[in-house]
């Protein structure tokens, strides 16, 4: 029988069509069908400027915006040449864990709750209330922040910003610990994760799998500390791996992230390094609002950037980041204009989806909304 | 920090990785090379794009064993129009290389690679369904983003950005 889990299905996590071939209880055949939120966001952006596309940028991704952020300012900085003052560089760090920590917090909810765990849920996303409202501190916005600019961070972080996520990271680890506790050992989880949904690290690789989809069968790649950017060779810390590759290796591997990931943000906030907050280029970096108002030239210059864009170099580059799901990486051509010639999102959902045929066919049904919530998709990035 | 000029000179190239494995194999491999913003491009005819993503993957010292990103640009109106970016990784050794594809606007069709990558197989839908270009050996080319019945291809450059309708 074919049985369409339709775009519309409380467990996909977002609008994924699974086109289910089952005989009985066994998933013979199965076919994911994408494309349902498809809003063509690399074509628009060749008709922005650079720094307009930044917006574009949050909505991919968008359980980890910043992330995303952050991969395409790399990548128009590395066109560019341009030096990010140290300060910075810390800061993007300590919000791209924040995101992590988010986007981990929602992966973890959901599919706990998909498979009948609804307490998780509540827990989780008590926590989260508390990650947006810092987010809303800083940026101005919960979910869609553009904090990050081509040259820097947009504005500096307000009094009062640090003492807040440090209260954040002194409750927090507590709370994984409850999270643990509720399901780690309980023998319901183990029963519907342990051996479910197993993929083989020959076969992750093969499919292009990253992120904890990879490192959950035992491959130790973490883009963070094998090609570090924005100055995360600076930090310590652990890039948990699992060995058997079923969905309980995977959620094991995302709750350790969960741990390491506050602790990066606690180095953060110890290190943090004084300075600007915005690189040393008039031509490309909006001035200081209070100058833009006093002095004619940057007047101008803030005029120029805004109504013309800024000029890059023709050439093209590809910069990855680790985000939550997996290597996440931007391909921008130039041809020298101020608005891109071609951008190219590598999401890393649309290569872990593929594994889900492998991981399910041959298995039950029942275990096809286990092995979904452990890829841990966000079909914004998978249709872009 | 100012942008370092791009070498284009494989004679200054040939230690890395993938330049010295494809020149081992034959010197008619690659069409030149660019090493720009730290990273590496190499340019392969498109009857060798297999051959050469297999010597690649299964080189020895430095194996590119992950496929990152199989995309394509448009150049319309310049002539060859289509180019058909490869992006390669190597998890033990940390290196990148990209490898490209000049396509012209009459031979739009190009090898698949999803024999060695099964991971190839959403990446090159994606490249057909938004430009056009077929994927000779590929086990299932059909549209992925757009619906089955859509004409014509949006990312091409002469597609509008507001669409048809």
């Amino acid at each position: 029988m074919i049985l369409n889990m339709g775009p519309q299905h409380p467990s996909t996590h977002g609008v994924l069509r699974v086109i289910l071939e089952i005989d009985g209880e066994t998933v013979v055949r199965l076919m994911p069908d994408i494309g349902y939120l498809h809003t063509g966001i690399e074509k628009t952006c060749e008709a922005k400027f650079y720094q307009q596309v930044v917006p574009l940028t949050d909505r991919i991704d968008y359980l980890c915006p910043l992330t995303n952020n952050l991969c395409y300012v790399l990548a128009v900085e590395k066109l560019l040449g341009l030096e990010i003052p140290p300060k910075a560089q810390w800061m993007r760090v300590l919000l791209n864990e924040l995101t992590r920590i988010n986007s981990h917090l929602v992966w973890l909810g959901t599919h706990a709750l998909d498979i009948g765990a609804m307490t998780v849920f509540l827990y989780c996303f008590r926590e989260r209330e508390e990650v947006l409202k810092i987010f809303e501190m800083v940026s101005g916005q919960r979910m869609m922040t553009s904090y990050f600019r081509v040259g820097g961070l947009a504005l500096e972080p307000p009094l009062g910003f640090f003492d807040r996520v440090r209260d954040f990271a002194g409750i927090f680890p507590e709370r994984v610990d409850e999270y643990e506790n509720l399901l780690t050992g309980n023998p319901i989880w183990l029963m519907r994760t342990k051996g479910v949904g197993q993929i083989t690290a020959e076969d992750a690789l093969a499919l292009g799998a990253s992120g904890p989809t990879l490192r959950g069968s035992g491959v130790d790649i973490d883009l963070r500390r094998d090609m570090p950017y924005s100055s995360y060779e600076k930090f310590q810390f652990k890039v948990p791996l699992s060995q058997e590759g079923d969905v309980f290796a995977r959620y094991m591997c995302r709750v350790q992230e969960l741990r390491e990931s506050i602790g990066i943000v606690r180095q953060a906030l110890d290190g943090m390094p004084e300075g600007p907050i915005k690189a040393d280029a008039p031509h490309v970096v909006l001035p200081d609002r209070e100058k833009m108002k006093t002095q004619m030239e940057s007047l101008i210059y803030h005029f120029k950037i805004i109504t013309e864009g800024f000029q890059v170099p023709a050439g093209e580059v590809y910069q990855a980041v680790e985000s939550p799901r997996g290597e996440m990486g931007y391909y921008i051509v130039s041809d020298g204009t101020a608005k891109p010639y071609r951008v190219h999102m590598r999401s890393a959902c649309f290569a872990n989806l593929q594994t889900l045929a492998t991981m399910c066919e041959g298995k039950l049904l029942a275990d096809v909304v286990a092995a979904i919530g452990s890829i841990d998709i966000v079909l914004g990035e998978i249709d872009r | 920090m100012p942008l370092a000029p791009p070498i284009t000179d494989i004679e200054q190239l040939k230690n890395h990785p993938a330049v010295a494995r494809l020149l081992g194999w034959k010197d008619s491999a690659i069409q030149s090379v660019k090493f720009d913003r730290d990273e590496m491009t190499i340019f392969v005819d498109r009857s060798d794009i297999r051959d050469a993503c297999a010597l690649l993957k299964n080189d020895p010292e430095c194996p590119f064993n992950f496929l990152s990103d199989v995309t394509c640009v448009d150049w319309y109106p310049s002539e060859p129009r289509f180019e058909v970016v490869y992006h390669l990784l190597s998890i033990s050794k940390k290196e990148r290389v990209r490898l490209k594809v000049h396509l012209n606007s009459s031979s739009t069709s190009i090898d698949s690679i999803t024999s060695l990558w099964p991971g190839a197989n959403f990446f090159e839908r994606e490249v057909y369904d938004l430009f056009g270009v077929r994927f000779v050996g590929h086990p299932y080319l059909r549209r992925i983003m757009m619906p089955e019945d859509w004409e014509g291809h949006p990312l091409r450059k002469d597609y509008p950005v507001e669409g048809y309708r």
